[in-house]
This record gives structure tokens, sequence and C-alpha cells, in this order.
């Protein structure tokens, strides 16, 4: 105790307690918070016990801003007609429930489960006829072809998410997110739906195959073994960006070096 | 109290007695304070120590050699791998082999000749000290009278103020001579005509969706999403596809009747469906980051922003001109078809648009 009390001053000591009191209280609510309780409850649910799990969610979770039934209110748009790929990407992505009203909603955790999202997509998609949600086999990238993908990408995409995905901004404080780590499922919901003030590209104008070419691409060139060929690729934003980086930092370290060497004498006696 | 060293009168801080040429040493009337010169030479520790001095020959060579070893390097490298290699480098991640080695190898290269250099020049080369005058810039006076002498002579021997039709003729003959290099400028190109004005969009052209290569039906415009078109009749394989669709390029959107504040521009769609040039009117980038909830179309070059329920007006930036609509209509297979060619030249303003 002497010895813990001799060092209560050291510079590290608030840090090391802070750590130790951070644990405890994570270790704690651990042991004692509820256990997820969504245990699923087998293939046995139908569709319309799903409906109204989902209306039940629905009611206390999304009610206030989109009205009782969907219908929307001044805080929120109208739900009937979405459909489940709607619903799936919103809240699926975690954008939906918002946080706080804002420019755009950003991904964020999510805060239902797999099972509370399906029953949530069930109940919006009895609201009205609207696109479901995709079977694995229209978004797996492994179905798509890659350089079609990266054309199609060039032409509808990466005027607002960068040609490699990364994003970018748009006016009034909106952006397009940048793509890389964002599930195929979602890619291809948001291209179905158009989420907030994404446009959407339907089946018609951009077919399901083509929409499945297009993750491909993004999973060529974000995936985690996509190769960054010079091992550098500073966000991939561009020659503007590697360019302003060269100028600034590259000669930046050159202007320290010549700083260094000129401040250092080589006389033997220093003076 | 402060009896700092600007207070101490000590031989070492007052200026050093000048050297053999004895220039300037003392204060006096016109030099109210002396002349410092320079402090005397501090040997460097390899002036002293012979041994230090073959240190740093060998740092130097070191230095030297291991750029020619990195000169190899880089040619091995160039040789031995091939550019599809990709493998697993911490911390870069996976990178292609043969980039990576390049950019080390032939960076060590530069690098080391660089940092050679100043060494051999810092440690090595000579490092005394040498004040070298300024002298005045103008030549002294005889040599300048001499000059003009010189000059006044062969003006007046070459006659060129007295043949007054030599001079003037002389003028003629060397303001004239850039021409030839003004008219042959001409070469550079045929003149733009009336290309500048229009585009393949014409009566009876249908608009093809430029992902799937069919012709768009309005019903395939479904509200909030957007498309984009190009002429019937251009195929990606024709040899001057790139510089129609440079101006040809439409996108197609649908905003709903009651949000379109323009009636002309309501006009010129089918049931909502709008066709507007891709192309800015401010320096010509490709402006199509639809806003499907605000309407609005943002230019990624210079954030010109257009508000296609209000007939494309400029709403924000430097762009002069809203988007020029194309007028289209649905055919009798039920297909979208342009009316005709856009009213207004697409892309950025040039001299003689008016």
């Amino acid at each position: 105790m002497k010895k813990l009390s001799a060092r209560r001053r050291h510079p590290l000591a608030a840090l090391v307690v802070l750590l130790i009191a951070l644990a405890a209280t994570g270790g704690l609510y651990a042991t004692f918070a509820p256990a997820d309780k969504a245990q699923a409850q087998g293939e046995s649910t139908s569709q319309q016990d799903k409906i109204e799990t989902g209306k039940k969610l629905f009611t206390v979770g999304c009610a206030s801003c989109h009205g009782t039934g969907g219908q929307g209110t001044t805080d929120g748009p109208q739900l009937v007609g979405v459909g489940a790929a709607a619903v799936d990407f919103q809240v699926g992505s975690g954008r939906m429930p918002l946080q706080q009203p804002g420019a755009q909603a950003p991904r964020k955790p999510r805060v239902y489960s797999d099972d509370e999202i399906e029953a949530l997509a069930a109940y919006v998609a009895s609201l009205g006829p609207g696109p479901a949600v995709p079977e694995s086999a229209a978004y797996a990238p492994s179905g798509g072809d890659v350089a079609r993908g990266g054309d199609l990408f060039r032409t509808n995409c990466a005027q607002c998410h960068n040609f490699t995905g990364k994003g970018g901004a748009l006016t009034d404080g909106k952006f397009a997110p940048p793509l890389d780590g964002v599930a195929p499922k979602h890619i291809y919901e948001a291209m179905q739906t158009g989420p907030q003030n994404m446009p959407a590209f339907p089946d018609k104008s951009l077919s399901s195959q083509d929409k499945q070419d297009i993750i491909a691409f993004l999973d060529e060139v974000n995936g985690d073994e996509a190769p960054s060929e010079g091992g550098f690729d500073l966000g991939g934003l561009g020659p503007v960006a590697e360019g302003l980086f060269g100028w600034i930092f590259g000669l930046g370290a050159l202007v320290v070096v010549a700083v260094w060497v000129a401040a250092h004498t080589a006389k033997a006696k220093k003076s | 109290m402060s009896s700092g060293s600007e207070n101490n009168m000590s031989p070492e801080h007052l200026p050093n007695e000048q050297d053999a040429e004895g220039t300037v040493a003392v204060p006096g009337a016109d030099h109210p304070f002396a002349d410092p010169g320079l402090p005397a030479h501090q040997p460097r520790k390899q002036d002293i120590d012979e041994k230090a001095a073959k240190r740093s020959e060998r740092v130097v060579a070191f230095l030297f050699l291991l750029s020619m070893l990195a000169t190899v390097g880089f040619i091995a490298s160039f040789v031995a791998f091939p550019v599809d290699d990709i493998r697993y480098v911490w911390p870069l991640g996976h990178v292609s082999i043969l980039h990576v080695m390049l950019g080390v190898t032939m960076g060590i290269a530069l690098f080391c000749i660089g940092a050679g250099a100043v060494h051999w020049a810092r440690t090595l080369m000579s490092d005394v000290e040498i004040a070298d005058e300024r002298h005045p810039i103008a030549a002294d006076e005889e040599t300048r009278s001499k000059v003009f002498a010189d000059f006044q002579q062969g003006a007046a021997e070459s006659g060129f103020g007295r043949r007054k039709l030599l001079r003037n003729t002389m003028f003629g003959a060397l303001a004239l001579v850039p021409l030839t290099g003004v008219v042959l400028l001409r070469d550079l190109g045929p003149l733009p005509e009336d290309k500048l004005r229009h585009t393949l969009w014409g009566k009876g052209k249908r608009l093809i969706n430029m992902n799937t290569n069919e012709p768009f039906k309005p019903e395939d415009i479904e509200t909030g999403s957007l498309s984009f078109a190009m002429p019937e009749g251009l195929e990606y394989e024709d040899h001057d596809f790139n510089t129609e669709i440079a101006k040809a390029a439409l996108m197609l959107v649908r905003i709903a009747p009651d949000e379109i504040k323009d009636q002309q521009s309501a006009d010129f769609g089918v049931d909502g469906v709008l066709a507007y040039s891709k192309i800015c009117t401010h320096v010509g980038c490709p402006v199509s980051l639809y806003e499907q909830q605000t309407h609005h179309v943002l230019c990624p070059c210079h954030q010109s922003t257009f508000d296609l329920s209000d007939g494309a007006r400029v709403i924000f930036g430097p762009a002069g001109h809203p988007l020029p609509q194309l007028r289209i209509d649905v055919d009798d297979e039920g297909y979208l078809t342009a009316l005709g060619d856009f009213e207004q030249p697409v892309g950025p303003s040039f001299w003689e648009r008016g």
C-alpha cells in the first residue's frame, strides 16, 4: 500500500486509475446486463406473426416520426410503398432510428437485431407494394463482372461516390458516404430504393445483373484483399490529393532535413 | 544589476583587429560602430584529426556505394518481379511488390547521392570563410566614354540616321516577319463553325439507356431515380463516340408534376420525366450529382448548383446559364423521343454564343 501511495503523484497515475475504472464499469455491465432475449423463435414464425411483431416495434420505435400507420408526419416521410428493401437498408445500416435531425442520417451501429429488422420490414412491406429484400444470389460479388461493373459505376455512381467509392461532399452538409465496408446487400438495396437524397436506380434503368456487376467492382477495389498497388493510396482520392500530399509533406520533409543540416555545425569546437 | 553581454567590455567581446589588408577596424566619425569583421576561423574535427577525416571519407564512400547497390537493386527488381505480383507487406498492406521495390530502391539511390554529397561538402571540403567585397556595378568613366564614342562612330558610319529610307524599310520588314508565325497558327485545326451549337439530338431520335442500350419508355423512369441517355444511332464503337457524347450526354429524372415550378420545363417533358443536358454551363464538367429530395444537381468541379424542378435554374456557383433542356415526347411505339436538338448550345459559354 505504501508503494502504491508513493506512486500516486506519478504523471501516469491518473491514466491508470481511469483505465481501471473503465474496465470495472465495463465488466460489471457485461455481467449484469440483460442477456439478449431475441432468441430466434424458430422457422415456424409465420408472415402474419412477423407483421404483428413488426407493427409493435414500429409503434414503439418509428411511429413518432413516420406516423402510426407509416403515413408520414412533418418529421418523417411516408413509408407506404417503400418496401422491405428500404427498411432493411435504413435500419440494417443503423441510419434509422434517427439519432438527431440533421442534413443527413449517417451510418452508425445498428439498434435492432436481424429478427426485429425482418419483422419491421415485413410490417412496412404490408403497407404497400415495394421492392423486397434481395436474395443473396442477387448481390453476391462472385456473381458479377468486375470490368463491366467498373464501367457502370463510372457512368452511374462515380460522380458522387468517387471512382473507387470513397464518397464525396454534396450541398448543405449532405454527403455521399464512402462505400468500403458496406455490406453488398445494403449496396444493392440502396441502388434499388434510393435512400435519402440518393437517386434510385430501379431495375428498368439498371438491371439486377448490372447492380451485381457494380457490387463485384466495389468488392474488387475496396475489399479486404484489394491491393493498393503502390502501397500508399492516400485515401484513393486521386491525383489532386496525391499532388498536394507530395508538395506539402514530401517537400516539407526535405525542407526540415535542410534546416536540420544547416542548424548543426561541423566545427570541432561547438559554440 | 543587469550585467549582460552588451555591457561587457572585456577584450573578447570587442571587434577583432582586422587582418593585414586593414580595411576597417576602429570606430570614427564616419562609422560610429566598429565593423566587427569576420570571426576567427574555427577548424573542424576532420581538419585537425586525420582519423576523423578518414572516417568521414568512409561514410561518404559508403553512401555512394549504397546508392550504386540500390540502383542495381532497382534494375534487378524490374527484371525479377512481375507487375501483378501482389503480396502483403507490413504496414502497407497488399501491394504490388514491383511498385514498392522500384520506389524504395530509387529513393535510396537518389537520397544516398544527396546525403553523400552534403556530408562530403560539410566535413571534408574546405570551409574557410572568404569575404568577397562588392564592387560598383558601373564601369569607370574612361571605359564609359570610350564605349559611348565607339557607338557614336558606328552609328555615323552606318548611315542609320542619314539614310531614312533604309532605316524605315528595315523597321517595316522586322515588323512584318512575325506575321509568318501568326498565319501558321491558323493551321492548328479547323474552326468549330456551328458545332458548338448542335448536338446529335434531333427530331425523332429515341433516348437510349446508357446502361442497357435499350430505348427508354416513360414508365422506366421512376420518381426519384436518375438515368443517363444517349441519342439513338450513337454506338460505343463509333470513332467519334467521345466527341459526340461529350455534347449529347443527357440525364433523365422524374419529378412529381406538382413539384415542377417552371411551366415551360414541365411542357418540355413527359408526365414529369425531364431530360436535361449533363454538361455544366460553366466549364463543361459532367454535372450529375443529383439529390432526389431537393432536385438539386451539383457540379463537382466548381459547385455550381442547378434546380431541376425549376428549369435547371442556377441557384449557386459560377455557372452562367441554366442547363439546356431537351424537348421530349412519346412516339407511336411508346418510346421516349427527342422533338429536336437542344434550343440553347450545351456546355460552357463561348465568344459568339450571344
